[in-house]
């Protein structure tokens, strides 16, 4: 904390840099694909780390987070196949109605704790599940293509890859900062003394219920927004986006790069997406290289790798990447 | 009404399945305090496991019964190395660390048995259906699914109820460190509750083989149905699981029987197609919802800790 | 094993790899399924995909061919992954393959926003022939709703009066159930749409059919479901007690794992492994010597591709940024194919027979036989809706 040329920092201030000079990189070479890759894990960046709001400052360990996803992306999809391009229609009207499911389901599940609080935001996200698989005007299973981006006059234009992927940046880092300061206020302090000890916080006058249940909503808005992104990024929706095993990822993603830290969840984000994209890519490659074609095992070969390794992050290196960067051991 | 009494035999059909599952989540749950994410994968594992052996031996019972053996076996190795280490840490790192499991055991699959998928044919004899009472049909093979999960249902009530293990598996579930300070090797009972557990959930997964397909992925979405079951019935309890796992049967088996019809009588035909399993699955979810609100510990409480 | 030592030779490469000579070649991208319980079908495709290449010297037009295979895992956001990637980091100049309706509808979009040269070989979704139509997107196979449309022609022939309709909840299973709704002159009982591709234990739905007491059930579940499907027809008891009538369920792939419970159920089909053409015995043969067993329609319609795809690059001499003479050249459909010849409707699909197919036992092995033809020059009833941008 005293110096700030620490490692952390200077890994922190790389992969800064990197984030800003890819459309540069990417323009140069040709390779577009990397733009649309990585304004993808900007995206789920976005998301990590609105779960980590709750899941690492507040020990809220929410296993229904990719329902947000699915509200931002479907009222964007929703609106647009309705013929309501506008994205002051779309954008404001995603994030209240993330934050108003936020407000029912934290209302609901702060009530419980440990696993059942698991099962219950599970639960949630299945039903929302459901319900978008039921929406058979808007594709019900088959998911939903938006032939337009959200539409905002004159002012940024969201068809420009470029620009897309810029404006994303700036809403990760408004994101990552907007959590930093919440979490260092009075509000984020009260929020992380209910986690290790609620009885306490409330025995000293803090009714922690209100307190924990605004941070649930603000989590919840600001995944809504990441839904938003990526409905506008892929063009496309579809119930998917909210199986469970994306609130898995968007956990892995947060415990990856270190939980309890605001730029933890950054780093997990643009490390499994990244490790998902390349590896296989590269050994597809090599093998295609080898063999004459692509070997359908190149892609297995590394979830073989990465399941092990989030055992291993757990039993040994509970600050996950960031922690071991800064050489820190949480809990 | 006979309709309706054969679409009840499916529930329960159902219903067999989840409890299979059920037991050996909440088995694991109640004792070790554990949440499994990879029980579906032991559920996938025994359905290969099972097709293998079927095919080796030619035989579907020698099949069925060495893939029990090999999936124990897997829970018990799958313990020892990787789950032991989790004990008494916090509900999240459960969940991550078997998620990361759960990942492990779909490639591990793909990489020893190919990304295709496997099935169990069935002994002909088994090809039929029979007449239960007079104008229902019955597919056998469900039938004895249906008597195989009851036998597994009563032989698991006299482990746990009237033998000195089950004493001692009833003990640990409502006071571990007393049992451990009376000198049981508490670590030993822990593993073997897990690979009974893993036993089931491979169990289940081969009685359902030869009517599903043996695939990557199979245990996923039956092990959250599962999850729902043991938080109905209550953490830790089998008989809680048992009545969970029929009510949540039911409940499926009637949705899609008859919900689609009744939302086609306000909507359009394929609005009603896509509406119907939909609602019918969120009644599950809903259920569960409610439970957790009004009964945090289940219709059927284990213990009172 | 086999596996483990082709990653680990794959890292080897790597290493050691030098880079790829530069010479013009023709990149395809081949998005089909290869993994769950459908993956025959995507191996069958390449299967075919491959015989073609190696039939044709491994060039198109003369130049050398690259193809990179990648699986949709049978999902549509999986789908529109692969085929942006495809598009704009391996920069392919084909797109060729994609079995499922819905993996084709969530990819249409940028294959036609990048104007992107594709073959469809299997998916048939009715917006494709209709509103979706693109300049540069040909079909070597038909629209979803004109298999069942014949199945409904021949029911009605049969004399069936009452009909029940099972299919999976998806794209193409409600243009299936539609497409027989459109010809079958009786009374339609039931409908019932299962979750795809999820769902495989049908024992509610087939409850549901007995009790309505129809005449004649009609389904449709391509792939490791459809096994599942005649399997539990079978095991419920209703083969004895109300006809089966099916599209894309039976196929040379389910069959040898179906074998007698695939007897006796008619199906329709734009192809059979018995037509008498020239193409069409080469091409099965020369399976059959290399593969062991007949190849199935979705194989034929890939092979078909690649005689395709031959005419285009040499209409342009190799520049394949001629996109309007390349797809002027596909227009013509000037080419053998293995299903007869046929000609492309305004809309890029197909007009061709439809002829009605049974399993039969040929001394111990289970093949698909042409019965009659059911429908000739069938063209889809959606290609009004397409107004084709030239």
């Amino acid at each position: 904390m005293k110096s700030w040329l620490t490692p952390r920092n200077a890994f922190v201030t790389a992969l800064m840099i990197v984030l800003a000079l890819l459309p540069v990189y990417s323009a140069l070479t040709g390779n577009t694909f990397m733009v649309t890759l990585f304004t993808r894990i900007l995206i789920l960046a976005i998301a990590a780390v609105s779960l980590n709001l709750i899941m690492g400052f507040g020990g809220m360990v929410s296993f229904g987070h990719a329902a947000y996803l699915g509200i931002g992306g479907y009222v964007v999809g929703i609106l647009a196949k309705e013929g309501i391009n506008s994205g002051f229609v779309q954008w404001p009207l995603a994030l209240v109605l993330s934050g108003l499911f936020a407000l029912a389901v934290g209302a609901l599940s702060l009530r419980t704790r440990g696993v059942y609080f698991i099962m219950i935001t599970l639960a949630f996200a299945q039903m929302v599940y459901y319900i978008a698989n039921g929406l058979d005007r808007y594709g019900g299973d088959d998911g939903l293509t938006i032939q337009r981006r959200s539409d905002f006059g004159g002012l940024i234009n969201l068809s420009n890859r470029t620009v897309f992927y810029y404006l994303c940046l700036v809403l990760l880092m408004a994101t990552v900062y907007f959590v930093w300061r919440m979490v260092n206020s009075r509000f984020g302090l009260v929020i992380q003394g209910a986690r290790s000890n609620e009885r306490r916080m409330r025995a000293i006058g803090f009714p922690t219920f209100r307190y924990k249940l605004t941070c649930f909503v603000i989590a919840g808005v600001l995944c809504g927004l990441s839904g938003v992104l990526l409905a506008n990024h892929t063009n496309f929706i579809s119930p998917a986006l909210m199986h469970w095993t994306r609130s898995g990822d968007l956990i892995v993603m947060a415990v990856l790069g270190g939980m309890g830290t605001v730029f933890g969840p950054v780093i997990g984000a643009v490390a499994l997406l990244v490790l998902e994209e390349a590896l296989p890519h590269l050994m597809g490659l090599a093998s295609y290289l080898a063999t004459g074609k692509e070997v359908a095992a190149a892609k297995e070969y590394w979830q073989l790798i990465l399941g092990p390794m989030m055992l291993l992050i757990v039993i040994y290196a509970r600050g996950g990447i960031e922690g071991l960067i800064s050489g820190r051991r949480r809990g | 009404m006979l309709y309706l009494l054969e679409q009840s035999l499916n529930g329960i059909q159902l219903g067999m399945l989840l409890f299979l599952l059920a037991a050996g989540l909440t088995l694991i749950f109640g004792i070790m305090d554990f949440v499994n994410l990879a029980h579906g994968s032991l559920y996938m594992l025994g359905a290969y496991f099972a097709a293998t052996f079927v095919g080796l031996t030619d035989s579907f019972l020698a099949g069925i019964a060495l893939g029990l053996v090999a999936t124990f076996f897997a829970g018990i190795v799958l313990e020892v190395i990787a789950i032991r280490p989790l004990y008494g840490r916090d509900h999240l790192d459960h969940v991550l660390g078997t998620f990361g499991l759960l990942i492990f055991f779909n490639e591990l699959v793909r990489l020893i048995w190919g990304p295709a998928g496997l099935t169990i044919s069935l002994p002909s004899q088994m090809l039929t259906a029979v007449q239960v009472i007079p104008g229902i049909y019955y597919p056998i093979y469900r039938l004895v699914t249906i008597g195989a999960t009851l036998t597994v249902a009563l032989l698991l009530y006299i482990l746990v109820m009237r033998t000195r293990v089950g004493m001692l598996i009833r003990a640990g579930a409502s006071n571990r460190e007393m049992v451990g300070a009376l000198g049981v090797n508490i670590k030993l009972l822990y593993t073997l509750v897990f690979g009974l557990g893993a036993a089931l959930a491979g169990f289940a997964g081969m009685m359902q083989a030869p009517l599903a397909f043996v695939q990557i992925g199979m245990g996923e979405n039956i092990l959250i149905l599962a999850f729902v079951v043991i938080i109905i019935g209550g953490i830790g309890s089998i008989r809680g699981a048992f009545v969970a796992a029929i009510i949540v049967g039911l409940i499926d088996t009637m949705g899609r029987a008859f919900l689609p019809d009744l939302v086609r009588t306000f909507l359009s035909y394929s609005a009603g197609s896509s509406a119907g399993p939909a609602l019918s699955s969120m009644l599950i979810y809903t259920l569960m919802a409610l439970v957790l609100i009004f009964r945090p510990e289940g219709l059927f409480p284990a213990s009172s800790k | 094993m086999k596996r483990l030592l082709l990653a680990s030779c794959a890292i080897a490469a790597l290493a050691v790899a030098p880079a790829a000579a530069q010479q013009k070649t023709v990149k395809i991208g081949f998005v089909s399924t290869f993994s769950g319980p459908v993956a025959a079908i995507g191996n069958d495709m390449r299967n075919s995909f491959e015989l073609a290449l190696d039939h044709h010297g491994r060039k198109l037009g003369g130049l050398p061919v690259e193809v990179i295979y990648e699986d949709d895992q049978v999902k549509p956001e999986v789908g529109v992954q692969k085929v942006q990637k495809l598009i704009e980091s391996d920069k392919v100049d084909f797109i060729v393959g994609i079995i499922w309706s819905n993996v084709l509808l969530a990819s249409l979009k940028p294959i036609i926003d990048s104007k992107t040269f594709t073959i469809v070989t299997n998916a048939g979704a009715s917006q494709l022939s209709g509103e979706m139509c693109s300049p540069y997107v040909f079909s070597t196979s038909w629209n979803n709703d004109q298999t069942p449309q014949a199945i409904g022609t021949y029911m009605n022939q049969k004399g069936v009066k009452t009909a029940f309709l099972i299919g999976p909840n998806y794209a193409a299973g409600k243009d299936m159930l539609e497409g027989v709704a459109a010809t079958f002159k009786g009374n339609i009982v039931g409908r019932e749409l299962t979750t795809w591709p999820t769902q495989v234990d049908f024992q509610a739905e087939l409850s549901k059919a007995r009790n309505a007491k129809p005449d004649a059930i009609f389904a449709f579940y391509p792939g490791g479901p459809g096994i599942q499907f005649i399997t539990q027809y079978a095991q419920s008891g209703l083969k004895g007690q109300i006809p089966l009538y099916t599209a894309f369920t039976i196929d040379s792939l389910s069959l040898p794992r179906l074998k007698d419970l695939g007897l006796g159920i008619p199906g329709a089909q734009q192809w059979v492994r018995d037509l008498p053409n020239e193409a069409n015995k080469k091409y099965v043969a020369d399976f059959r010597a290399k593969h062991k067993t007949d190849p199935s329609f979705y194989g034929s319609q890939t092979y078909d591709a690649v005689p395709l795809l031959d005419s285009v690059v040499k209409a342009v001499n190799g520049d394949l940024t001629k996109k309007d003479a390349m797809r002027d050249a596909a227009r013509k459909a000037d080419f053998k194919s293995v299903r007869g010849n046929f000609k492309f409707g305004p809309n890029h699909i197909p007009i061709q027979n439809f002829y009605l197919q049974e399993a039969i036992n040929e001394g111990g092995e289970f093949r698909m036989k042409t019965v009659a033809t059911i429908v000739e020059n069938d063209q889809d009833k959606h290609f009004q809706k397409c107004k084709m941008p030239n």
